[in-house]
This record gives structure tokens, C-alpha cells and sequence, in this order.
């Protein structure tokens, strides 16, 4: 005999079903209508149209002052819900999301790449091209930008990225320290270095006031900063060669010169003590700070660390020409817009995002990044701006790394060469051998085919 | 949950007279049984067994993430690039310093525990969810939790090394040497509850009977510990130590969120290492050779316990 229950079951059954059916449909209906992220997960819809998604790498200082450029570009395209930005650990973990997120097939439509980067990701099909129609959308054009970064954001003769600013590594001074050590003219600007005897004169002359060291560079857990140090004085010297060539498959470096620069740098720290061995990247700013030294060498993002000491004057200026020619590191900030299928529209959201940071290049100016969108850079208030005037004029001769599927800011290139460089500054390692010990590690790299051909 | 205790318990009685033939409703129960598996062994085939597949197959080509299909035929240059990276041994044996580090205690500590919690007449509920408890969170959170307690200077260990009289500690995440360590103390915190389940449930198979004979027998507490607990829960301690060691081998979640590595590659781990080279480095040719290695690692692992619980086995049989 059949139990009551299982009898009763069977339509009891079809009526959930049926109302738990409508119900889901229902449901899923409203998600999509209301264009939430979650139904834009579960049906792989659009986020709500109109809205622009924007990955960067910027934090500290410049994170800060991305936020308010975003700000404005919320307030002037009809509230917050315009535009969606997150903020990614800088180097490579940001760079392996980004691409991750491109081969996956949901990219943001706006994303920063250093330009040494942008190349490599464009050589990986990661980014669409740019093209003209693209720039005429928002009413930009290519003589809108500074040539260098420019040429620099083509690969293969394509454009595929769009260069905000460039950034290099310049010299802070500390006004005090250097009136006192008589380095200063009559305006109280550094007076022009030239060549080294001169450097290392000012340094001494620094070191004598200070009563500790002339200048401090960080050397310790800062691979990057260690390499632009070197890859400055490197480049200043006639005959140097770039350090990879046919795209990171050769290794074409100068030996001599490279031995030299490291020479050089040990020099500095160890025979002449005229600048420390172990800094981090926070205790050589500091030292700035406090008057330990007259100068200090970093890329010119610090300018919102030392302006944000209380009653601490400085100064900016460009690296002296050390040895034979002038040469700085750099690199350049760009927007790419990643590669994923678009609709006319959703492109020029993006193109209008990017116009407007560009529009508001003076504010990002203001955390010492030098321009690269023109009608900025040429305005009267960029002329003005003080002391990022003094450097300025340093984007001709800035000197990018060798382009390499494992190059570029933050990349393995620069973690293996800037750990030997720091154990050379520190000491630790002979010239010789930190820069066999580097070549060791790169000829992996070099033998090893390049996954992005 | 019940434990393996003693020798697996003698093979079901099967009736001999239907051994012969499968009766209908046997064959419908399998097709029924396939049927409940079937989605599952899809998933499993897709998810598991083809990716397994892949991995192989792809170490032996110059494979890449951004473009399509397998690549150029590499034949073994992988396998010669990663073996011959320093940077691969470096991650070898930083993953087994770790398994060193923390299979010993996971295993020892969680014993203590669950024989102490065992004789805890009320509140053991108590002892049993506070040291599982850390277990249920995800890596996320433990590794946040630690990196607080190691911060430089003002983090809680830092803070008790100063109560101790040290008054300038180094740094446990940013010293090379004692990275690792930091990073087995973590993990111990945060997985000792399982094998701590896993053990007293164990001990609470054991009959009081046992134990109330020997101490009939004059056994003092000790001799019951050793000469009791520690053969009869002899299978549930091997099972412990393999899941831990292969667990450990495969340790990627909490290195990569406290010290990603560092500091330098001191902490850097084998699947650090694949991870970097899959998808950093767009290469997920060299990243499956490093893999293979690896899977072969935790293979002879798993190999040479088979052989030693033979043997004992063996001559367990012979005595």
C-alpha cells in the first residue's frame, strides 16, 4: 500500500517547481534590468551603460591625486556610478591581473601602463591600436603629445597607448644644507654641476656641512631605484650601448662601461663615504628630510613626500652630467585601452575618460610628473610651476630600458640587475661580480624563447 | 567521523550463491550509480584529469598564454631551463625547508592536544572548537592576522620579543633566515585543528575497556600513552603525515600573501615559482615542466611511504 505521502508529493512537486521556475526568471529579469554587478557576473552582461571601468597602479602621492582627478571626471559625466576605478599593487602582480583579465575576456576599458610595458603587452595582442578615428573622437591628435613619449607608445608603427607624463629621476637638494655649503646661487638654486670632479665636490662640500654624508640614494629592498641610478651613470658615458638588443634575444651591454659605472657608484659609498651604504628606500628621503645630507637622488614623485614636511625647503633639478653627456633615467605613464570587443560607443566613453585626465594633466603635474599632453605642458601654469620647471626640459634625453619581454618598470630585468647593483653599492659584491652574477641570471632569460613572438 | 583504528574490518559477507552472477537490480543499481556520478566525473575529467593531461603535454613545447594552441616543440628545454635555474632549486628547497618545518609539529602538537582535550571531562566542546577554529578562515585573513602580529617594530611579536629583553628584534618577514619560519608558525596556527579532529576522534574510537585492563595491570598514564594510544592510532598518524607532507609541498596561499617571495627569493616556494612563470612571464610551457617536477617530487613521496607501510606491514604479519 502506497504511503499518504508519496501519493500527496507528486503535484506538490510540480507546483514548486513551477513557482521556484518563475521565481529564478523572475529574479534573473530584475538583475539584468538593474544592470547590477552581480547579474553582470552570473549573465555576463554589460555593467550598467555609461559606466567606465579604469585599472592604475598609482598609489601613495599619486594615488591621491588620481582619486581627485577622477573626482571631476565623476562630477562632470553625471555621478559616481560613471565611472568604476580600482587601484592594483604597482609592478608585476598589476601588469599579470591586467593581463589576465584581458585574455579572460573582461578587461577594464582603461587601463595605466608604463610605456616600457604598454610595448610588451601590445606585442602580446593584449591592446587595441589607437588609431586616428580613435584620437578625432575626443578631438585629440598626435601633435597634441610630446614626440619622445610618443614615438616611444608606437610599436611596429602602431600607436597603442597614450602617454600622460613622464617621470624621471632627478636631484633633490636641501636648500639649508646647501647655503651653508655655498652650492647655491643668488637666487638660491643649485648652481650648474658639471662633470664629475665637480659632483664630488659639491658632495664633500655637503658632507662637510652635514657632518654625516653628501647624498643619499637607497640601496637596500629597491631594486628599481638601484637601477636607474646605474642606468643613468651608464648612459652618460660615450660608447655606452643599449643593454639588450633584437628585443631581449642578445645581450649587448658594454662590459667596460658597465664596470666602470659600478666602479663609480661603489666609489661614492665605500672609498669616498661621500653617500651611505645601506638605505631603504623611506630612510634616504628621509635623510634629505632631516639634514643628514645635502642631496638625494629619486625619481620625482617624492616631491609630495618632501612638500609634505613641515618648514623643509628644497630643491629639484635635473641629474648633472657626471661624465660625457647629459642621460636620465625614465619612464612614461600611458592609458592602453585593452583589447576586448567594443561597441562604437563603449570606445568613446573611454576615449572621453582618457581626454579628460588629460585635461587635468596641471593637477597631475603637481606630484612632479612632467606632462606629456602639449596644450598642458606649453600653458603658462606648467611654466610657472615651481620647481618642477627646473626639470623640465629633461624628457629629450630620457633614457628608457632596452625594450625585452622581461623588461620594463618593475619587471624581472630590473629585480635581478638592481639586487647586484645594491650589493655593490653596499659593499657586499665586486664590481665583477655583481655584474657576472646579473648576466648569469639574464642568460636564461636571452636563451629561452620569447613567449610574446 | 570515524577514523581508520584498527586492520580494515574483514571484507563484507558476500552470500558465495550470488557471487556468480549480477542480479538485474544489481546492474540497474550500477547504471543508477553512474547516473548520480555522471556530472560529477564530467566536472572531474574536465577540471582534474584533461588539466593534468595539458600539463604534460605543454612542458614538452614552448607553450604561451597570449597565443593559441601549443607553441614550437620544445622537446625537453624546458625541463633542462629549470633544472638548471638556480632560482628553481632555491624554490625546491625552500619548499622543503617548510614541509620540515611544519609536518613535525602539525602532527606531534595536534597528538598533544587531542590526547589532552580527550581527558577533559566537561567543556571539551570548548578545546575542540577554539582549536579548530582558525582552520574555517580563509588565507586571506590568517595571512592579514599574521603580517599584523610581525609588522616591524610594533606588531605583537615584536612587541613580547621586547618583554624578553630584546629591545630591537629583527624583523621575523623581512630577515631571510627567519622568514620561513614565521611562515611555518602561521601555518601551524591556522591548520593544526584538522589533524586535531582528526586525531581525537580517533582516540575516541580506542575502548575505555583497554585502558581500564591496563590499568588494571598497573600501566601507569604514560605506559598507556605509549604503549595503547600511540600503536592503535598508528594508521590514523600515517594518513596524518602524508596528507601533511603533500599538503605542504603544495604550499602556495599564505608565502604569496605575507612575503610574495621575499624577502629576495628566501621564501619563494616551487609554486611561486610556476605562478610567476605561467603568468608574469606568459610562459606556461616552462611553468608545466616546473610543475611536472614537482608532481614527481610529491609521486616519490607518496612511493616511498607505500613501501615503508608495506614493509611494515609485512612484518607486522610476520611476527
Amino acid at each position: 500500500m502506497s504511503s499518504p505521502t508519496s501519493h500527496r508529493a507528486s503535484p506538490r512537486f510540480g507546483r514548486r517547481a513551477l513557482l521556484s521556475g518563475a521565481l529564478g526568471a523572475a529574479a534573473i529579469t530584475t538583475l539584468n534590468a538593474c544592470g547590477s554587478p552581480l547579474s553582470a557576473g552570473l549573465v555576463g552582461g554589460q555593467l550598467a551603460p555609461g559606466t567606465v571601468q579604469y585599472w592604475n597602479l598609482f598609489g601613495g602621492g599619486d594615488g591621491v591625486r588620481m582619486i581627485t582627478m577622477e573626482d571631476v571626471y565623476r562630477k562632470n559625466h553625471g555621478g559616481p556610478s560613471s565611472l568604476e576605478a580600482a587601484t592594483f599593487t604597482w609592478g608585476n602582480p598589476y601588469y599579470t591581473k591586467l593581463s589576465l583579465a584581458t585574455l579572460a575576456g573582461s578587461p577594464p576599458d582603461v587601463a595605466v601602463a608604463h610605456l616600457t610595458r604598454a610595448t610588451n603587452l601590445a606585442r602580446g595582442g593584449l591592446l587595441s591600436e589607437i588609431t586616428d578615428a580613435d584620437l578625432a573622437l575626443v578631438g585629440l591628435s598626435q601633435s597634441d603629445f610630446s614626440a619622445k613619449p610618443f614615438e616611444k607608445a608606437k610599436t611596429d608603427g602602431k600607436l597603442y597607448a597614450l602617454p600622460l607624463d613622464t617621470h624621471p629621476f632627478v636631484l633633490y637638494y636641501n636648500t639649508d644644507v646647501c647655503q651653508k655649503a655655498g652650492l647655491l646661487d643668488s637666487d638660491g638654486l643649485l648652481k650648474p654641476i658639471q662633470g664629475a670632479a665637480e659632483f664630488e665636490a659639491a658632495l664633500t662640500a655637503a658632507k662637510k656641512v652635514t657632518g654625516a654624508y653628501g647624498l643619499s640614494v637607497s640601496t637596500i629592498a629597491d631594486q628599481a631605484t638601484c637601477w636607474r641610478w646605474f642606468t643613468t651613470l651608464y648612459h652618460q658615458q660615450n660608447g655606452a650601448t643599449e643593454f639588450f638588443g633584437n628585443n631581449g634575444r642578445e645581450l649587448t651591454y658594454n662590459q667596460d662601461i658597465a664596470i666602470k659605472t659600478l666602479e663609480y657608484m661603489q666609489s661614492l659609498t665605500i672609498k669616498k663615504e661621500l653617500v651611505p651604504t645601506t638605505n631603504d628606500y623611506a630612510g634616504a628621503g628621509t635623510m634629505l628630510f632631516t639634514g643628514k645630507v645635502g642631496f638625494y637622488l629619486e625619481g620625482e614623485w617624492e616631491i609630495t613626500t618632501a612638500q609634505s614636511v613641515k618648514d623643509f625647503k628644497f630643491g629639484m633639478t635635473t641629474i648633472p652630467q657626471i661624465f660625457d653627456q647629459p642621460a636620465t633615467q625614465g619612464d612614461s605613464h600611458s592609458f592602453v585601452l585593452p583589447k576586448v570587443k567594443h561597441t562604437p560607443e563603449q570606445r568613446k566613453l573611454a576615449m572621453g575618460f582618457v581626454k579628460s585626465m588629460l585635461d587635468q594633466s596641471l593637477t597631475w603635474a603637481k606630484g612632479g610628473h612632467i606632462p606629456s599632453y602639449k596644450p598642458v605642458l606649453d600653458s603658462q601654469e606648467y611654466r610657472d610651476l615651481t620647481p618642477q620647471k627646473y626639470y623640465a626640459g629633461v624628457v629629450d634625453y630620457v633614457t628608457y630600458d632596452s625594450p625585452a619581454w622581461y623588461s620594463g618598470s618593475g619587471s624581472t630585468f630590473e629585480n635581478i640587475i638592481g639586487a647586484q647593483i645594491g650589493l655593490v653599492e653596499q659593499g657586499i659584491a665586486t664590481p665583477q661580480q655583481g655584474l657576472d652574477a646579473a648576466v648569469a641570471q639574464f642568460k636564461t632569460y636571452v636563451n629561452t624563447a620569447d613567449p610574446l613572438a | 567521523m570515524s577514523a581508520a583504528l584498527a586492520a580494515p574490518a574483514p571484507a563484507a559477507a558476500i552470500d558465495p550463491s550470488t557471487k556468480t552472477t549480477p542480479a538485474r537490480g544489481a546492474r540497474r543499481m550500477t547504471r543508477t550509480a553512474w547516473g548520480f556520478l555522471g556530472p560529477f566525473a564530467v566536472f572531474y575529467v574536465l577540471f582534474l584529469i584533461w588539466p593534468v593531461i595539458y600539463m604534460f603535454i605543454s612542458s614538452l613545447f614552448n607553450t604561451t598564454l597570449v597565443h593559441q594552441g601549443l607553441g614550437s616543440f620544445a622537446a625537453l628545454a624546458n625541463y633542462r631551463e629549470m633544472l638548471g635555474k638556480n632560482e628553481f632549486w632555491v624554490s625546491m628547497w625552500n619548499t622543503i625547508y617548510f614541509t620540515l618545518l611544519t609536518v613535525p609539529p602539525l602532527v606531534f602538537i595536534a597528538f598533544v592536544l587531542a590526547v589532552l582535550a580527550n581527558r577533559v571531562q566537561r567543556g571539551q566542546w570548548f578545546f575542540r572548537l577554539a582549536f579548530f577554529l582558525p582552520f574555517i578562515l580563509p588565507s586571506a585573513a590568517i595571512a592579514l592576522i599574521w603580517n599584523y602580529i610581525f609588522t616591524p617594530a610594533t606588531g605583537l611579536w615584536p612587541t613580547i620579543q621586547g618583554w624578553f629583553g630584546d629591545t630591537n628584534p629583527q624583523s621575523v618577514l623581512g630577515t631571510p633566515d627567519l622568514a620561513m619560519v614565521g611562515i611555518a608558525l602561521t601555518t601551524v596556527w591556522w591548520t593544526i585543528g584538522f589533524n586535531f579532529v582528526l586525531f581525537l576522534a580517533g582516540l575516541q574510537e580506542i575502548p575505555r575497556e583497554i585502558y581500564e585492563a591496563a590499568a588494571v595491570d598497573g600501566a601507569s598514564a604514560w605506559q598507556q600513552i605509549k604503549s595503547i594510544t600511540v600503536p592503535l592510532l598508528g594508521p590514523t598518524t600515517g594518513l596524518v603525515v602524508l596528507l601533511q607532507i603533500i599538503a605542504s609541498l603544495k604550499i602556495f596561499d599564505q608565502v604569496y600573501l605575507m612575503t610574495g617571495g621575499g624577502p629576495g627569493i628566501s621564501t619563494e616556494v616551487v609554486l611561486q615559482l610556476v605562478t610567476n612563470t605561467a603568468f608574469t612571464d606568459y610562459r606556461v610551457g616552462a611553468a608545466s615542466a616546473a610543475s611536472v617536477l614537482l608532481f614527481i617530487v610529491i609521486l616519490l613521496v607518496t612511493l616511498v611511504r607505500e613501501i615503508i607501510e608495506r614493509a611494515s606491514a609485512k612484518s607486522k604479519r610476520e611476527n
